[in-house]
This record gives C-alpha cells, sequence and structure tokens, in this order.
C-alpha cells in the first residue's frame, strides 16, 4: 500500500473535525429543542387535559446525523427535483407522548418530578455539548497558531 | 432560537400562576361577605387553564382560559340577630372553602417558584452559548 500523502492526511483531519462539530452542533439544537418540550410540560402542570410529552433523543440524533432532520416524518430527498414534503406547523416525528405514572382527574399527565429531574438533565447535557464545541476550537486555534 | 421561547413558556405560566393566586387572594379575602355589588354574597372563584400555542410546535405555554363562579352550595349560618338573615333566621355566606383555597395558594406558588427556576436554568444556558470559542 503507498503511504498517505500530507495533504491527504491533513484533508481527512479536516473532514474529521468538521464531523465532529456537526455532530455537536445538531446535539445542541436537538437539546435546545429538548428543553423547550420540557419547559412546555412544567408550565403546563396544571393544565386540565394536558399531555406531557418527551422526544427521542437517540432517534432524534440519528436522524439529525444521517442528514434526515427537519419536520414530521420528513422524506428523503434523492433527486434534487424531489419535493421535501414537510408538513408545516406540526410536530418533528421523534416527539413522543410520555407514559402516565400517575393518573389524574383532570386528564394532565405531567408529573412534576420527572419534568424537573429531565430538566435538569437537558441542561447539563447542553452544557457539555458547548463546552465540547468549545473544546474543538480550541484545538483548531492551537493547530493554528502553531503551538 | 430555541431557547428564548422557553423564557415566552416560562412568562405565560408566570402570568397564570399569578392570576390564579390572585383569585385565590380575592376568594380568601371575601370569605365572610356577606354581600357584594349585586346584593348577593360572594361565590368563589376558580381559574381555568388552557394550553396555547408559542413559536414553534413543540413550545406550549399556558394562559387563563375563563375564571368560573364555584358552583358550591352557600355556607348557611344561623345568626337571628344578622340584618341580612332571612326569616328562618339563617344567613348565605360565601360558598369559599378556605381549606381548598389555601392548598391552591400553595400549589400556585410552587408553580410560580418552579417556572423562575425554569427561566434562570435557560438564562445560564443562553449566556453559556454566548460564550462558545471565546476561551
Amino acid at each position: 500500500m503507498e503511504p498517505r500523502s500530507h495533504t491527504d492526511g491533513e484533508h481527512e483531519m479536516n473532514i474529521q473535525t468538521d464531523a465532529n462539530m456537526r455532530f455537536h452542533q445538531n446535539s445542541l439544537n436537538l437539546r435546545a429543542q429538548r428543553q423547550e418540550v420540557l419547559a412546555s410540560n412544567i408550565a403546563n402542570a396544571d393544565t386540565p387535559h394536558y399531555k406531557a410529552r418527551d422526544m427521542d433523543f437517540k432517534a432524534a440524533l440519528s436522524g439529525a446525523v444521517s442528514g434526515r432532520m427537519g419536520g414530521p416524518l420528513a422524506l428523503s430527498t434523492t433527486k434534487s427535483r424531489h419535493l421535501e414534503g414537510r408538513g408545516d406547523g406540526m410536530l418533528p416525528a421523534y416527539t413522543l407522548y410520555r407514559n402516565e405514572q400517575q393518573s389524574s382527574v383532570d386528564g394532565n399527565t405531567v408529573h412534576l418530578d420527572t419534568e424537573r429531574a429531565a430538566f435538569a438533565e437537558n441542561a447539563l447535557h447542553y452544557e457539555a455539548s458547548v463546552t465540547f464545541i468549545n473544546g474543538l476550537l480550541r484545538t483548531m486555534q492551537q493547530a493554528v497558531q502553531g503551538q | 432560537m430555541s431557547m428564548l421561547s422557553v423564557f415566552q413558556i416560562a412568562g405565560s405560566a408566570l402570568n397564570a400562576q399569578s392570576v390564579r393566586l390572585n383569585t385565590t387572594a380575592s376568594n380568601m379575602a371575601n370569605a365572610d361577605s356577606i354581600t357584594s355589588a349585586d346584593g348577593t354574597p360572594y361565590r368563589a372563584k376558580q381559574v381555568v387553564f388552557e394550553t396555547v400555542q408559542m413559536g414553534g410546535p413543540q413550545s406550549q405555554g399556558v394562559r387563563v382560559q375563563q375564571v368560573v363562579e364555584s358552583a358550591a352550595p352557600m355556607r348557611l349560618t344561623y345568626d337571628p340577630s344578622n340584618p341580612a338573615a332571612n326569616e328562618e333566621g339563617y344567613v348565605e355566606m360565601p360558598n369559599v372553602d378556605v381549606v381548598e383555597e389555601m392548598v391552591n395558594m400553595i400549589s400556585a406558588s410552587r408553580s410560580y417558584q418552579t417556572n423562575v427556576e425554569m427561566m434562570n436554568t435557560a438564562r445560564v444556558l443562553m449566556q453559556r452559548t454566548l460564550t462558545i470559542g471565546q476561551g
């Protein structure tokens, strides 16, 4: 096998940093979205007939990474003239209803402790993503400065 | 911007909960008001919450849909010396359940606190986001 040339390796590294960055960017966006969903749950803790929701984060992230981001049940477009077929104003497909833990007479399914725990956890993950992005940027800066 | 709508959601909840707290305060204050503006005893009021869409499809705030009067029967007290007493000597008192109102008040204030905390968390996260690439 032929040894890889210098420029080839550089190119590969660039692609990898780019992919890393995109992964964390996707993750950050989805965390912000999930924060919104959980905020809605907490705000509606006393609203009759409100059904708590959450995101299937694994499905959402793998969808975003594989390029099937976007709206509810987004169609994959393989040709440039394919239409996108988004249902606007609808929830993304990975937003699901939460299983009821304790039923209440008014039909509300928000369990405040669960929601608050999830909110705190999601905030921590968000901060982690920010930290990762900062780390990547610092790495690139160090590479540029040659230190 | 997703995180900004957390402020909107929490803000709507703060508004709704403070209306609820206000209603509880009027109920408690008028627990013994045997005449109101229309001459009849005060009737306990309750708020009805409703989900409202704000911004994107996944951000759902809350608002007060209406304020309803409690359908509970009026409290009758035997007090013949009272000028408002009827022929049998009973006075119609407001249908305010003080214990229920206290529970309502605690629930509203806890919900209010939770939403304030939520806003604080969102603020911290946004500030952290603004520091991306600075260190």
